[in-house]
């Protein structure tokens, strides 16, 4: 296997790692302090949730990593061969086949089960620091589960724009306690931390916080009673496997204003194609071909 | 220091404390879930689940308390040999482990602050049995609901209305483990 | 056609061999060894070992190596090689009061005991290219002296037994390690200092200067820098007593700083401290200036508003890895926060524009 430790870290600093997984399981929502360390990636490129993975895998997983929904995005690249070199587990791009995924800013499309964990990597944990830079005024206004500040800001956007103007890392509010960023995914895929059978854990590595959602969490996006959360996506389906209920990437094709729309999650869009399914482009592609 | 101390630990520490922690978080994630623990073998009158959790969870940074009838030479040695936990009272544990009446009261252990609400002490209770039956339980980690054999369902339920502050337990039988959070709550008794 | 990307492993891999080439440079120039840069390079290895938090020439030497004299990046190799050392033990606080000074001045006494000695400095360089080391240095060698046999006691030390400067509290207390336990705050002067010491040079030296433009304004001098070797031990507990293990060289500042008084206390000088790894002067002021800035409350002035004063400020922004990584880390791809933006502006837009044109209408 290689010189490491198993899946790189020592064991004491695992074992604190994993000690803050329990309690943030235990408080769901709630932002739990752990010593994070200086991992051999850069600080904002995944280290929280590395740390995460590397004090949840066990030999035996299977592990898959995407960022923006890709599994062949650089990043998530790098990361999949970090914990294939050093924990020597089994990877895959098959969001089914996958017992760990570790992701940055997507949710996988297809539902995910009672036997799957997912790590999110999160920048900045503290869905209040924009709105109050000190971490120190934060932690109070948890404590005193004193959130107005956050439903002023999002009627002000209400009151500018006639909408409220997050579209990511849209905040929620966890069990009727906690409210938790989510880190920076679409809002489109906020539904789905609701209720859902897997494990999700989040990791901020630099700002040193790891927090959690047990399967099955009452998970509520903030909103008004006169200004409903939406789920919002491109209005299109996808042009290579015709998803209408994907998240859409949408790309420049040419420089007169071409452009088409793509599934994020590229495992999704594979598996769909691979059943017969087939977008507007690619048909067309095809047709030309023939 | 009797030879006992130095053996029953994880045969290979990092892939099996991976394992033990995954059955734990499964366990802790999914209250009432009963899930195997194996790899530690510790003195008795300790469980192998409990020793397992012990292995897994605790080093010098973690103080514990062994209560009652698990104070014992043996078990000390053993937990400072493997583990390097410093031994304490109840007011400065991260764990506490015993058989339910040792554990209490339950008002000695750290429940965390409201600031610091993950400042609170885990109790790993000893159980003679662990079923799935008895009490109802609900909240997060629970599809609709479950059923746990639990020691004090009163007293369970007194810790649960502390949320977000309380104890988070693990209960532990043979190689059994199942998890009682704070976030979960009580029907029946 | 949009054809998905694939074979971002063989890109990323192209990049490290390319990365490799140019750390190279045309092989018709002799490689730079280790040994050099740890030799030629001392005051950039310094920098690397205090604010990577390990004191090992070698290794910094040859992390500025592998980062093509990019420091930032050198520390970051270091901080991540230190993470994974075992640690066996902790030594005991080094006595700067016995330090064998190659350099040591003081601005607030013309002369004291044990002297101003200068050292290997710039200061009294004039800053003119020198174009003979563009050809061959040579080994230059400098007059000697005797050394000083005895210790140099501390500038400090002298307005202390008369009172005249406060007096630190002592004690034995183990310091927060915030390298393994999360940043609390508010954060004991244990905690601060360490974090200033493993702070960037830049964003110290730039705070240490607002205060004295003017931003919680200190009026600090060099009550005494000093530059020298120590004595690092360690205590062994089955010996019961401590043994010296290594010497490493360190750079000390103590401030002295306006004086403050009350009714109940005659007025007196105050202090702020900098210590670092190596010959690393500037920080050390730096730190000695911002150290002093923090401890505002302790001394019972008042709060200015000032970025040197702000604890939380100061300690979550000032270190250099943390701030790197997620200063890059924008050049990750975010396109699907991006999309989900661009939605937003789009729906939005389409709002206002049916809005407008009802309004035309009515």
């Amino acid at each position: 296997m290689s010189d490491y430790n198993f899946a790189y870290l020592d064991e004491q600093t695992k074992r604190m790692i994993r000690r803050a997984i329990l309690k943030g399981l235990a408080v769901p929502g709630y932002q739990v302090p752990f010593a994070s360390r200086e991992m051999p990636m850069p600080y904002g490129w995944g280290t929280g949730g590395v740390q995460v993975s590397a004090a949840t895998l066990t030999p035996e997983d299977r592990f898959k990593v995407i960022d923006q929904g890709a599994d062949d995005t650089t990043n998530a690249v790098s990361i999949r061969k970090f914990f294939e070199r050093t924990a020597g587990v089994e990877v895959t791009e098959e969001t089914e086949a996958a017992t760990i995924i570790q992701t940055r800013h997507r949710i996988p499309e297809a539902p995910l089960s009672e036997d799957q964990i997912l790590v999110y990597q999160v920048p900045i944990p503290e869905p209040l620091r924009f709105l109050e830079p000190r971490e120190t005024e934060t932690r109070k206004m948890h404590s005193l589960e004193e959130y107005g500040l956050m439903h002023v800001k999002l009627y002000e956007d209400i009151s500018q724009h006639g909408a409220i103007a997050t579209a990511y890392a849209y905040p929620v509010k966890v069990e009727g306690r906690y409210v938790m960023d989510p880190s920076p995914i679409p809002k489109f895929d906020n539904p789905k931390l609701a209720d859902c059978p897997a494990i999700q854990l989040f990791g901020a590595g630099r700002e040193q916080r790891i927090y959690a959602l047990p399967p099955y969490s009452d998970v509520v996006s903030l909103d008004f009673e006169d200004h409903p959360f939406e789920a919002s996506k491109a209005d299109h389906p996808c042009d290579l496997c015709d998803a209408r209920d994907s998240y859409l990437d949408e790309v420049i094709t040419d420089d007169r204003g071409g452009r088409m729309f793509v599934c994020s999650d590229t495992d999704y869009c594979r598996t769909r194609q691979a059943q017969g399914h087939l977008g507007a482009q690619l048909a067309a592609r095809q047709e030309g071909a023939a | 220091m009797q030879t006992e101390a130095l053996e029953g630990g994880f045969p290979d520490a990092p892939l099996d404390a991976a394992r033990a922690f995954r059955a734990a978080m499964n366990a802790m994630a999914r209250p009432g879930r009963i899930e195997t623990l194996v790899g530690a073998v510790p003195p008795a009158p300790l469980s192998p689940a409990a020793g397992a959790l012990i292995l897994t969870l605790c080093d010098p940074g973690t103080p514990v308390h062994l209560a009652g009838a698990l104070d014992v030479a043996g078990l000390r040695d053993w937990i400072t040999f493997h583990t390097g936990a410093p031994l304490v009272g109840p007011a400065q544990a991260a764990f506490a482990v015993g058989k339910w009446e040792d554990l209490q009261p339950l008002d000695a252990y750290r429940i965390g602050t409201s600031e610091y609400p993950d400042r609170s002490a885990t109790l790993i209770v000893e159980m003679p049995e662990l079923t799935p039956q008895g009490a109802v339980l609900t909240g997060p980690g629970i599809k609709e609901s479950t059923r746990l054999s639990l020691p004090d369902v009163a007293a369970m339920r007194r810790n649960a209305a502390l949320f977000p502050l309380g104890l988070d337990f693990f209960l532990t039988s043979a190689n059994r483990v199942a998890a009682l959070p704070r976030s979960t709550q009580l029907e029946g008794n | 056609m949009y054809v998905a990307v694939k074979g971002g492993e063989r890109a990323i891999d192209n990049a490290h061999a390319w990365l490799a080439e140019e750390r190279r440079g045309d092989p018709a120039v002799p490689e730079l060894s280790v040994a050099q840069i740890r030799e030629q390079m001392a005051l950039a290895v310094n920098r690397v070992m205090t604010e990577g938090s390990l004191y090992d020439p070698d290794l910094a030497a040859l992390a500025i190596k592998q980062a093509r004299g990019d420091l930032i990046e050198a520390i970051f190799l270091i901080r991540a090689y230190r993470t994974t050392l075992p640690r066996f033990g902790s030594s005991a606080p080094v006595k700067t009061a016995e330090m064998a000074c190659e350099r040591r001045i003081s601005a607030t006494f013309k002369d004291a005991p044990g002297g101003q000695v200068l050292g290997p400095t710039f200061d009294y360089t004039h800053r003119l290219l020198d174009f003979k080391l563009a050809a061959e240095g040579g080994t230059p060698a400098a007059p000697e002296g005797e050394a000083r046999r005895e210790a140099t006691p501390h500038i400090t030390g002298f307005l202390n037994r008369e009172g005249l400067i406060q007096t630190e509290d002592e004690s034995d207390e183990t310091p927060p390690d915030l390298t393994r336990e999360p940043m609390e705050l508010p954060a004991a002067r244990a905690l601060r200092l360490q974090a200033l010491t493993r702070g960037d040079e830049g964003f110290v030296l730039g705070l240490a200067y607002s205060t004295q433009r003017g931003y919680a304004r200190n009026h600090a001098f060099v009550g005494e820098l000093r530059i020298g070797s120590v004595a690092v031990e360690m205590e062994i507990p089955e010996l019961g007593f401590a043994i010296e293990i290594g010497e490493i060289t360190v750079t000390e500042c103590e401030s002295v700083n306006q004086f403050k008084g009350s009714k109940t206390e005659p007025p007196q000088f105050t202090r702020g401290y900098g210590l670092v790894f190596g010959q690393t002067e500037r920080k050390a002021i730096s730190m000695a200036l911002v150290d002093r800035a923090l401890r505002w409350k302790e001394l019972g002035e008042d709060d200015q508003g000032a970025p040197a004063q702000d604890e939380e400020f100061v300690l979550m922004h000032c270190d250099n890895i943390q701030a790197t990584g997620f200063l890059e880390h924008i050049k990750l791809p975010h396109y699907v926060d991006f999309q989900s933006e661009l939605e937003l502006v789009r729906k939005l837009r389409r709002a206002a524009g049916a809005e407008e044109v009802k309004e035309a209408a009515e």
